[in-house]
């Protein structure tokens, strides 16, 4: 297997969360685009592990998976409150500090 | 050899397909759905790259825990099933520009940087040099792992509490 097929794929997949995030509307749609974003480095992270033949890359894969974990729980705590007070979970509806 | 990259080839591209999906579908719920595909996927990446701790931690974590969060979302939010307005903004061609833009940069750079290395696989990677490495190697950036949870759980216990 080449490391560039992984890198590559990894890359692919961080250039959707990217495109994700700029478009959606939806701020739940925005997280799952974030999340692809982590996705995407964990992949480079494991595929370097193999090959330098460490374990250090996936020892960083699991601790950002960990922090991913808890920006997905402190995300969507968030989103419920803008929903509570705005009624809505449209990005484009928290405009408080637009002059 | 050859079995390994059709069995990557299928993958990547169910992953890429997934991918699309999250960022393109109008559908919530089956953006969630399709973070699955490309989840599930990455762990099948994992387990070719002999990984297995970090394949199935990320079956457990994320299909587990974190769709269910994230259907959770989509549930309290009441997110529209059956939306009357675009779920995008006006921006889907701009928004090509940067990601069209990364990609082919970072792709470029990975390419030259890198060529053809190959990853020259020897056995998996046993449960115990994981285990050593995170309780020794990185045991105070493990415990910090640990407290910054602990604050996730109690900033989002407070943020979401109903007073």
């Amino acid at each position: 297997m080449l490391l560039n097929q992984f890198l590559l794929l990894g890359a692919f997949l961080f250039a959707a969360g990217v495109y994700g995030v700029v478009t959606r509307r939806n701020s739940v749609l925005v997280l799952m685009s974030v999340e692809l974003m982590l996705a995407a480095v964990n992949v480079n992270l494991v595929a370097f592990s193999a090959y330098l033949h460490t374990v250090a890359g996936q020892t960083f894969a699991l601790f950002v998976l960990t922090i991913a974990a808890a920006e997905v729980g402190v995300g969507l705590a968030m989103i419920l409150l803008i929903y509570r007070n705005l009624s809505s979970s449209d990005l484009d509806d928290v405009d408080v500090l637009k002059g | 050899m050859i079995a390994e990259n059709v069995a990557f080839g299928i993958i990547a591209a169910a992953m890429a397909i997934g991918a699309i999906g999250v960022v393109r579908t109008q559908n919530v719920v089956h953006a969630a759905l399709f973070l699955v595909v490309v989840l599930a996927g990455a762990a099948a990446q994992y387990i070719l790259l002999g990984a297995e701790f970090v394949a199935w931690v990320q079956v457990l974590v994320y299909i587990g825990a974190v769709i269910v969060l994230f259907l959770f979302g989509i549930m309290l939010t009441r997110a529209p099933m059956h939306p009357t307005e675009p779920m995008d903004n006006n921006l889907r061609i701009w928004a090509l520009l940067p990601s069209g833009l990364l990609a082919i940069v970072l792709g470029g750079l990975l390419v030259d940087a890198f060529g053809r290395d190959k990853i020259h696989l020897t056995a998996p990677t046993a449960n115990v040099e994981i285990t050593n490495s995170i309780f020794r190697v990185y045991l105070v950036p493990f415990e910090v792992v640990g407290v910054l949870l602990l604050a996730a759980l109690i900033g989002a216990v407070v943020l979401a509490r109903k007073d």
